[in-house]
């Protein structure tokens, strides 16, 4: 009787796959990677300065009770220049913006701020990576929306370009 | 004209296979059970073997009732099954056939070519774009599916003809399903209006020569092991599972494993110097697509000996035939519906991705039912000791269903926890860690095995026949931790399993005389020994790979390993569709000649997509890996370099693996021309 019943087995396993195959069919899944933080506190991280003569960047400035946006961005990335404008717009709204450069070098940051505008109050050097990997960032350009208690609210992946302008403000705003 | 004519083919080739099927099924209904001709002659073959104790008995049971020989209206349409058959298979290539010309001539009038190809494109590129997309794909499938059908119908003489008109019965049933497919949701062959000026081309990663070959390799293997599922299906329809039926399965088996052998090998290696990443394996859901049936049919090919030879594993043998293409059909749905991401995904269309999984829920499940239903009556063949051939083989399939169900579940993971409401993603350290110790566990059993005598062994004398293995082994991880401290402990181990390995699996031969020895031994020496050596290079490249990435000017040495390459500089190239920025780098090792490589970043006209022309250097110890990127601001190049110390090993045990696959299908062959029933109980 036993016997009977394992080879049976097969099928139920079988069915098991039909059924959660034709889930995921019917679900068609947000291919986006998400970063598992959100709604989770930003982790703790105090970067240096990127530029000599301004401020880095510390996870406790972000729990100030202002929210903020944080950019994670490097000079060598070319999607960042598309994006440079519409950072200098949301900085001319009066958002506060933080940025993350990732594996950069400060003379290089430099000409890239001077070149595609600079709207960041301050900016961290990420030399190795580790802070964008604990974000639960895949890569250059992202930015986020961190409440006034260091909550991360909202992700952007890939550039910021116009059309996503109202997206990050309503963000910004419902951060408040 | 062609693309009407293809259509038209492809509607008769369907048609006979709906004829295939009907006739097949009268002619059993007919006919049900044919007389057992081989019954006596198995009997006898298990006692000679030694195992005569009750449990052996021949699993044919003659049915009480219909009349030994059926009727005459029974074999009549019996004769006609393989006609039918085989002309299914030629139509169904004619059709593939038209579909390649149409490709060839650049005809944009057809929606597929238009979407696909390109008339500026080499000619080796058209040919290739055929199958370059989802329904040229599906329709090589079908076509590879066909053609299997249509190879048993012709040769396949020593299967019992009811067990052999099931087969192909069970054939035509899937073929239909997939002839479906094709004609309703995937029509390589629909006409465009307007006929467009120009056609949108191929994507440039598979604008490869690699490409041209590749896909119909595997899909021979991974379409071709179809016949294991139709040939345990037609054995479960008329009882007759038994040594004799193992003996006709084995050399299609074998003809099919060495083709999904190859194409893996070749897919592999594709994927290392195209992608441009330095990787071999990714783990990519299409790649485990192709190896989970692969690993199934390898478990396959053992428990078929041990069935063929013992009488042994035959349920199990029946459910390892229905798993290898399951996991076929399985794989090709979740790459056609596009449920899983994969750089392979050529189309993400849930229609059709419901249509395959119906397909899939009738094909397999109907399998499994009829399994269950049948299988309880097939009774076990002759007992074995713990220590035994068998045993290591039971041991071997055991193993090989571990890596399959930790690779399957690693595969799907993705659904389960995007069912449980969020997305994670499974990637290669996942599938290194849980995979990598049962293979390298599988590889030792591989190493024991061969040296165990059928039935019982004693373990004493095992040991003796394992020392020189195990010292090698020893010797071999003692150098590695002295040598090279700090490695990675699934390295380490992989490096002192191989030479161990190694040693073993040629152990056979040993005071064999080899003008006598059979070629399926050769075959099984030389598959095992390309385990080895692939092992040595997968775990030699993941402990001694060197990386350097630089931002370079030209004139600058770079060091990688222990290389010292200097940058020449960059120099426009330009090909027949794709303009590049090709870089000159000149490589040398100590005071030895200097190699010169020549990476490209290119660009492809149509579609514009750049892609990454890695330049390969080799040398008899591993191979020197550069990649270019952009240029920045500063007139400085992103130079990717890599040394991989003996990786080439890796495709050279691929290679081994399947000449040993080949030496021993020629061996069975040659014997059963001879006419030879038994087996060499070696």
């Amino acid at each position: 009787m036993k016997r009977r019943l394992v080879l049976w087995l097969p099928l139920a396993a079988f069915a098991i796959f039909l059924a959660l195959v034709a889930a995921g069919l019917y679900a068609p899944p947000d291919r986006a990677v998400r970063s598992r933080l959100i709604g989770q506190a930003v982790p703790d991280f105090d970067l240096a300065p990127g530029m000599p003569g301004r401020p880095g960047l510390a996870s406790a400035t972000l729990r100030q009770g202002q929210p903020h946006l944080v950019n994670v961005f490097a000079s060598w990335c070319v999607p960042c220049r598309i994006e440079a404008p519409q950072l200098d717009a949301l900085a001319r709204r009066g958002i506060p913006i933080g940025g993350i450069a990732v594996r950069d070098r400060p003379q290089d940051l430099a000409r890239f701020l001077a070149t595609y505008g600079d709207p960041f109050r301050a900016i961290g050097a990420d030399t190795d990576r580790r802070v964008q990997m604990e974000l639960g960032s895949a890569g250059v350009p992202e930015t986020f929306v961190v409440d006034g208690r260091g909550i991360i609210r909202h992700q952007h992946i890939g550039a910021i370009m116009p059309q996503d302008m109202a997206a990050i403000i309503a963000a910004f705003e419902a951060a408040r | 004209m062609i693309a009407e004519a293809g259509l038209a083919l492809l509607w008769l080739a369907a048609a006979l296979s709906l004829l295939q099927l009907v006739l097949g099924w009268a002619a059993l209904r007919e006919n049900p059970i044919l007389p057992v001709r081989e019954a006596d002659g198995e009997g006898d073959r298990v006692k000679r073997g030694g195992g005569a104790n009750g449990l052996s008995m021949p699993l044919h049971q003659p049915a009480a009732g219909p009349p030994p020989h059926g009727s005459a209206a029974g074999r009549t349409l019996m004769n006609f099954v393989r006609p039918v058959a085989v002309a299914q298979g030629v139509l169904a290539g004619l059709a593939f056939l038209a579909l390649i010309q149409l490709f060839l001539r650049t005809d944009l009038s057809v929606q597929l070519v238009a979407a696909n190809s390109h008339s500026a494109k080499p000619w080796l590129y058209k040919f290739a774009g055929a199958w370059g997309n989802h329904e040229g794909s599906m329709l090589l499938w079908v076509t590879v599916l066909a053609l299997a059908g249509a190879a048993v119908a012709l040769f396949e003489r020593r299967l019992r003809q009811d067990t052999l008109i099931a087969t192909l019965a069970a054939q035509a049933a899937i073929g239909l399903g997939f002839y479906a497919f094709l004609l309703f949701a995937s029509n390589p062959f629909t006409r465009l209006s307007p006929v467009p000026v120009e056609g949108n081309g191929l994507n440039p990663l598979l604008q490869d020569p690699g490409l041209a070959f590749h896909p119909p390799t595997l899909y021979f293997g991974y379409v071709g092991i179809s016949i294991a599922f139709s040939f345990a299906v037609g054995a479960l329809v008329t009882r007759d599972v038994g040594p004799a039926f193992a003996r006709a399965m084995r050399p299609w088996v074998l003809g099919a494993w060495i083709f999904l052998t190859l194409g893996i090998t070749a897919g592999s290696y594709w994927a290392y110097y195209e992608l441009g990443w330095g990787g071999w394996w990714f783990w990519d859901p299409v790649e485990n697509a192709s190896l989970m049936p692969w690993l199934a049919a390898t478990a396959l090919l053992h428990s078929v000996t041990v069935l063929a030879t013992r009488a042994g594993l035959r349920a199990w043998t029946i459910m390892l035939a229905v798993v290898a293409f399951s996991m076929s059909m399985i794989g090709t749905f979740l790459v056609r519906s596009g449920i899983l991401t994969s750089v392979h995904a050529f189309a993400v269309d849930p229609l059709r991705g419901a249509f395959i999984l119906v397909l899939l829920a009738f094909y397999i499940g109907g399998a499994l039912i009829l399994f269950g239903l049948r299988v309880r009556h097939v009774k076990e063949g002759a007992a074995f000791e713990i220590v035994s051939r068998e045993a290591a083989l039971v041991a071997n399939n055991l193993l090989l269903s571990v890596v399959l169900g930790l690779v399957f579940v690693g595969t799907l993971y993705p659904l389960v926890t995007q069912a449980l409401g969020h997305e994670i993603s499974v990637g290669p350290p996942y599938f290194n860690a849980v995979a990598g110790p049962v293979a390298l566990v599988l590889a030792a059993m591989m190493a024991i095995g061969p040296m165990l005598r059928w039935r019982r062994d004693a373990l004493k004398a095992l040991a003796g026949r394992i020392a020189i293995p195990v010292l090698l082994s020893a010797a071999a991880l003692l150098a590695v931790v002295i040598f090279a401290p700090g490695i990675g402990w699934l390295p380490l181990f992989g490096l002192a399993v191989a030479p161990g390995v190694a040693a073993a699996s040629v152990a056979p031969l040993w005071r064999r005389n080899l003008r006598r020895t059979p070629f399926f031994i050769f075959g099984m020496v030389i598959a095992h020994f390309g385990i080895a050596v692939a092992l040595a290079g997968m775990a030699s490249e993941s402990a001694f790979t060197r990386e350097t990435l630089v931002a370079a000017r030209p004139g600058q040495i770079v060091g990688v390993g222990p290389f010292s390459v200097r940058f020449l500089g960059v120099t426009p190239v330009a090909g027949p569709n794709w303009t590049a920025i090709e870089a000159e780098l000149q490589a040398r090792r100590g005071g030895g000649a200097p190699a010169v490589l020549r990476p490209q970043a290119r660009l492809f006209s149509s579609p514009p997509t750049p892609t990454n022309e890695a330049a390969i250097g080799t040398w008899w110890d591993g191979q020197l890996y550069i990649a270019i990127g952009e240029e920045d601001a500063e007139g400085r190049w992103q130079l990717r370099l890599w040394w991989k110390p003996f990786v080439t090993l890796i495709w050279l045990g691929g290679g081994l693996i399947a000449l040993g696959g080949l030496l021993a299908l020629i061996g069975r062959l040659r014997r059963e021309r001879r006419g030879h029933p038994e087996e060499a109980a070696a």
